[in-house]
């Protein structure tokens, strides 16, 4: 999962409206699944889409404005950093955000894990 | 007792005295540098003193000693206990022995079998035994044991002093024999049936009389005492097992004494105090045991009823001679049974051979399971209650031969006794030994309820016992969670998942994490909100939802959660609960579903999906088969299975294919995904059961067809059988009905068979199928609104108990019937069948994939 120099470019996910409020949406991006989080404030997180733990589809997970909730077995998981809360091995974070035509673009770098 | 001595003869304690003779070179070499190793004679080769040989050996002893045994039966090491069973022919003699003359050459023990130990000289360290051998030891054990009680009579032996032919003692493998002898010796004349005469109603002598019984001869057992086994039970369950005693055919007299043999040369009856002479051929007696303390007595020991010894089993005032079993006097104590004879034997053997010195035998704490006479029976500590504040728990059923009574003190088990049922016997005795706390249900001691609320001995499981069994969490996993920082339930089982699978563990968690914390477990404010992220309990939170007009998740958490943050845990809580009191006012909010509940199916771990169609009843058609046949085929679904709900799961399907296969089967949901309402089973009823009382699968397909796909705190299973057999298992459902003779109908609720098994309570038994709709549903309205997130009802109805749901549900005690039945009008006014969504998707990408690219584990395809 560690990410190559060349991916930095960012990647246009096209509308923001693909993503329904406070749900998650699995996008393929240069072969990695994302899931691509639209909170309730508005704002958008992006986290690999595979739960480390049985392989769980992270973009059906319940999310809050903290965390989201793996639905096969309920770990989870930090939305700002992909940390686990209950102690699974940690999801990758990427950056994402809305550009001014309201599509959601994702940087491929790896965010910070951790603290 | 007589004493019999070695047939070998050995002049000399180098050669062996088995039967063998056979001389130990080993030993000889080792007679040249005597320094080398103590000398250990041990006097006994009974149960307590070859065990204690053992414990020794296993501790090194061999390196330490040179071991010397006598033994005064001419055997090796026998189980005593195993001597009814004998005397009953269902074991051999052969089969009882315990270490074998060959065990004791292996171990280099000198045994002198048959010879006994007539003199120790404390001062000089010398054994002197019956056979002229002189013994010198530098540490002594004596093991002599117990020999049967004679209790004064007249005519018990012949003028020349021999006990008269005919009267045996129950105590040795030679006894049994003798007996066995004797009970077959004149089965050659059968003109006369023949009688024994046991005296002593304890436990040996019931196994005396179970055994002669068995070579044909009837018995009679007379017993000094008021009531039979008076040693370990009181005067109700020693009534009890008098009824199954002579249920076998024994004779029972209580409270009366053998005052006479009778018979000049042999046994020809007794003689009884206030009754009339019974006649015999033989008489057996088995009126309780005597130490065996002679020898210490003659040898200058302390002697108090037995030899008093102190914590490391050392006689008193001895540095060099120890004693075990039922010889011994400890604190007071002279036991008769085998338990406290393996503790103190491990703790001999800890002070002889130095393994540990800090050890100490503090007394047993005596808790026996026999079988007597074919009744088993179980007692550990008092008989009954003592004090005024002692808490006596009695059960009685003298038809059956049971009995159990329970003392409690303190919130802590003092005393129980089991007859005729000991299934509990294991829980209890270590409720006994180890003081574990009780539950508040005290009949639950007794019998197994089935309820969760049983209480478990966490204490004594494992740590690596599997607490959480859906997320694999240990005992030591939770413990190590708590010395971590987790002083509460929910932060445990937040931090190690545990009681995070399907719940059904989460009160042993609690026990595991309370008894981690040692008392410091702080109270979990959050234990009684009904969702984790608002700080409301049911109730509150409900008046509070109605208080502000609150219609969505997101604004619950903006009015209620602190700093309006909203929780991803609570969201499927909060979201079923809302649609529960607002039905169609609710403002539905998809992302505060789960994903099950947004796209309407059971999502399966390689992240696809099931799909059951309703089958109201289980209750299908040729249409409905052939549909759900050309859909499974035109979508390749790789497993069909029939649902224990008597519905057809299509399994393994593709969230993106969801709209579709619902398009083609064009069937109403079947809820096998909610926390709803989901089935009701039936049996066949009866327009062709030939048992069949009442129209079970019409009020089932009714039923569902009234309540399908309702919200509630966890899911509901119902059924209808049309007859007591209860073919659609009924008595096990969340709501279960049974059609009874006369046109009647029972309701059951609270019933499970899943994570827990529970047979429901009768809720009421009704003339007519509309009236159980209403009760049903008036039920389920009153659960929707009570039980806790996730509560099944098979622990909700036992927490507010059948009778008060009786009262409300049935009686009307609170006046809210009417309310109960317009909110579950309301809900059912609102059922929308979900798969209708297929054709206009609610969210964007609602039935779009979320499946990862890699490879997944796939599900088994058969």
């Amino acid at each position: 999962m560690s990410a190559h120099p060349k991916r930095e470019l960012p990647h246009n996910l096209g509308s923001v409206d693909q993503v329904p409020v406070g749900e998650g949406r699995a996008f393929g991006v240069e072969g990695e699944q994302v899931a691509v989080f639209r909170l309730r404030d508005g704002s958008l997180r992006a986290l690999s889409a595979v739960c480390p733990h049985k392989g769980g589809p992270i973009a059906d997970g319940t999310i809050d404005q903290q965390v989201v909730m793996c639905p096969l077995h309920q770990n989870a998981f930090e939305l700002d950093t992909g940390c686990s809360t209950t102690g699974a091995e940690p999801l990758q974070a990427y950056n994402v955000e809305i550009d001014a035509e309201r599509n959601i673009i994702l940087q491929m770098t790896e965010r910070s894990v951790g603290n | 007792m007589t004493s019999i001595l070695d047939r070998d003869q050995p002049k000399s304690q180098h050669r062996h005295p088995g039967r063998q003779g056979r001389p130990q070179p080993k030993q000889q070499a080792r007679q040249g540098k005597p320094a080398a190793r103590r000398r250990l004679v041990v006097i006994g080769n009974g149960m307590a003193g070859a065990r204690a040989v053992e414990e020794i050996l296993a501790r090194g002893g061999a390196e330490q000693f040179t071991i010397t045994m006598f033994g005064d039966e001419p055997y090796g090491n026998y189980n005593r206990i195993m001597l009814s069973h004998v005397l009953a022919g269902e074991e051999n003699d052969a089969d009882i022995f315990l270490n074998s003359l060959h065990w004791y050459q292996d171990n280099n023990i000198t045994l002198h079998a048959g010879v006994r130990v007539e003199r120790i000289d404390r001062f000089t360290k010398y054994v002197f035994a019956s056979n002229g051998h002189v013994v010198p030891y530098d540490v002594l054990i004596i093991a002599t044991g117990s020999q049967s009680f004679m209790p004064p009579m007249d005519g018990l032996y012949t003028p020349s002093g021999s006990v008269k032919p005919g009267v045996f003692t129950f105590r040795t493998i030679d006894d049994t024999r003798n007996m066995v002898r004797h009970a077959r010796l004149e089965d050659h004349l059968p003109e006369r049936q023949r009688r024994a005469v046991v005296i002593g109603g304890g436990l040996l002598g019931l196994e005396a009389a179970r055994g002669l019984q068995s070579h044909g001869i009837d018995v009679d057992v007379v017993h000094s005492g008021g009531h039979l086994m008076n040693a370990q039970l009181g005067p109700d369950g020693g009534a009890i097992l008098r009824r199954s005693v002579e249920a076998l055919g024994i004779t029972v007299h209580t409270g009366s004494r053998t005052t006479a043999v009778l018979g000049t040369d042999k046994v020809t009856g007794v003689r009884l105090r206030d009754q009339p002479d019974i006649g015999c051929d033989m008489v057996v007696v088995a009126a309780g045991i005597r130490p065996n303390v002679d020898l210490a007595v003659l040898s200058g020991l302390h002697v108090e009823r037995a030899i008093v010894v102190d914590d490391q089993l050392r006689v008193v005032d001895e540095d060099d001679i120890y004693a075990v079993g039922e010889c011994v006097q400890h604190r007071g104590e002279v036991y008769g049974l085998v338990a406290p004879l393996w503790e103190q034997a491990a703790v001999l053997a800890d002070h002889v051979t130095g393994a540990d010195t800090s050890s100490a035998y503090l007394g047993s704490r005596i808790a026996t399971k026999l079988k007597v006479a074919g009744v088993e029976v179980a007692s550990m500590g008092l008989k009954g209650p003592e004090r005024a504040t002692d808490e006596h728990i009695v059960f009685s059923e003298p038809s059956r031969g049971v009995f159990k009574s329970i003392v409690i003190r303190d919130n802590k088990m003092v005393g129980a006794t089991l007859l005729g049922d000991s299934r509990k016997v294991a829980y209890l005795t270590q409720a006994f030994d180890k003081g574990l706390p009780l539950p508040e249900e005290r009949i639950s001691l007794m019998f197994d309820l089935g309820t969760p609320g049983e209480e478990q001995g966490v204490a004594e499981l494992d740590d690596d016992a599997q607490v959480c069994n859906c997320n694999g969490v240990s005992k030591k996993s939770l413990v190590d969670a708590v010395k971590g920082g987790c002083n509460t339930v929910a932060g445990a089982m937040d931090a190690t998942r545990a009681g995070k699978g399907c719940g059904s563990c989460k009160l042993l968690v609690k026990q595991v994490v309370e008894w981690a914390a040692d008392g410091a477990v702080e109270e979990d404010p959050a234990a009684s909100y009904y969702v984790p992220g608002i700080p409301l309990d049911k109730p509150s939170l409900m008046a509070a939802i109605r208080k502000q007009g609150l219609r969505s998740v997101s604004q619950v958490f903006a009015a209620l959660a602190p700093g309006s943050v909203e929780d991803a845990k609570s969201k499927m809580g909060l979201a079923s609960l809302m649609k529960m009191m607002l039905a169609d006012r609710y403002i539905d909010e998809r992302d505060a579903r789960f994903i099950n509940d947004r796209v309407h199916a059971n999502i399966q771990r390689d992240g696809t999906f099931s799909v059951v169609p309703q089958m109201k009843g289980g209750v299908t058609s040729v249409q409905q088969l052939r549909r759900i046949a050309d859909v499974a085929e035109k979508h390749n679904i790789p497993l069909i299975k029939l649902t224990g709900g008597q519905r057809i799961d299509l399994l393994g399907v593709p969230k993106e294919d969801l709209p579709q296969v619902w398009a083609d089967l064009d069937m109403p949901s079947g809820y096998a995904y909610g926390k709803s309402f989901r089935t009701v089973k039936t049996c066949v009823g009866k327009d062709f059961c030939r048992y069949g009382t009442g129209d079970s699968t019409k009020l089932g397909i009714e039923i569902e067809s009234r309540f399908q796909g309702i919200e509630s705190p966890a899911k509901l299973k119902l059924a209808v059988s049309g007859c007591p057999r209860n073919c659609a298992e009924s008595l096990v459902k969340d709501v279960g009905v049974v059609a009874v003779e006369g046109g009647r109908w029972e309701i059951y609720v609270g019933g499970a068979a899943g994570a827990h098994i529970r047979k429901g309570d009768l809720l009421a038994t009704v003339d007519d199928p509309e009236q159980v709709k209403v009760l049903a549903g008036r039920f389920m309205q009153y659960y929707r609104e009570n039980a806790n997130w996730l509560e099944r009802t098979y622990a909700f109805v036992p927490r507010v108990g059948i009778e008060h749901i009786h009262a409300v549900v049935v009686d009307d005690a609170e006046g809210i019937a009417a309310d109960l039945d317009a909110a579950m009008q309301a809900s059912v006014d609102s059922y929308v069948d979900p798969w209708t969504e297929r054709d206009d998707p609610l969210t964007p990408g609602q039935f779009r994939t979320s499946l990862p690219l890699t490879v997944l584990p796939q599900v088994p395809v058969r």
